[in-house]
């Protein structure tokens, strides 16, 4: 079992990879490896209760971590967070790199 | 735990995109951990150390140089050298020379330098992990 970051900076309601990107997310999980999906930059407009977040928390309940990185919601002006996302420091990022564990930009 | 190396491969150019700021994020986390560091920028982000970068005033808002206190990102760099020093730990930060002869950006920050993408190959093969940051 391997584990993964899979980092999102891609608002979904602008780029349609998003959604592909949470089914790499879901299929890993699915295979078995231990899966953080960590929302950044513009990416965290799915955080917030909406029609994308639907798909963020369906990941959070199959087994996903879903953080969204705080400074980005505080830019933002985002404080509610829809069912089964979090809010995290960036040194989400750093712990995965230093543990060795995968991690990928989107 | 072994002190761990961490290689970043960053693309985006200064002052176009929030990677940026991301990337010095974590980056500072990294280097208030102590931790040794590999840079590598490619394409625009080669701008970023260019060390003729300067604040302005913003005249729309009536704000002088001071009060505009706009970041560079060559002092975002400068800081991420002086705080990674601070404990302990060491930054390798190169610019791809050929992305930086046609920028004609070729004036580093100090304590950074020119290399090649042979560079971040080798910065692959010495680091703990390796997370790269593309352009969109």
């Amino acid at each position: 079992m391997a584990q993964y970051l899979l980092i999102e900076s891609r608002d979904p309601f602008e780029s349609n990879d998003v959604h592909y990107y949470y089914d790499l997310a879901k299929g890993l999980a699915e295979a078995g490896n231990q899966v953080t999906l960590f929302l950044a930059q513009n990416g965290v407009l799915s955080a917030r209760p909406c029609m994308h977040s639907t798909s963020l928390s369906a990941l959070s309940k199959s087994g996903v971590t879903v953080l969204a990185d705080d400074f980005s919601l505080k830019e933002r002006g985002i404080a509610k967070l829809a069912e089964g996302i979090a809010a995290a420091p960036i040194d989400v990022v750093v712990d995965h790199l230093a543990a060795g564990n995968k991690v990928l930009w989107h | 735990m072994s002190k761990k190396t961490l290689t970043i491969a960053l693309m985006d150019p200064p002052y176009e995109s929030e990677n940026a700021t991301t990337a010095f994020r974590i980056l500072d986390v990294a280097a208030r951990r102590g931790y040794n560091l590999n840079v590598f920028t490619y394409e625009g982000a080669v701008s970023m150390a260019f060390v003729r970068q300067a604040a302005h005033p913003n005249p729309v808002h009536g704000k002088d140089l001071a009060q505009e206190n706009h970041p560079t990102t060559k002092d975002q760099i400068a800081a991420v050298l002086a705080e990674a020093e601070k404990n302990g730990g060491k930054v390798d930060w190169v610019n791809c020379g050929m992305c930086v002869d046609e920028r004609g950006v070729n004036e580093f920050v100090p304590g950074t330098r020119r290399g090649s993408p042979g560079d971040f190959h080798a910065f692959v093969e010495a680091s703990d992990n390796v997370l790269v940051i593309p352009t969109k």
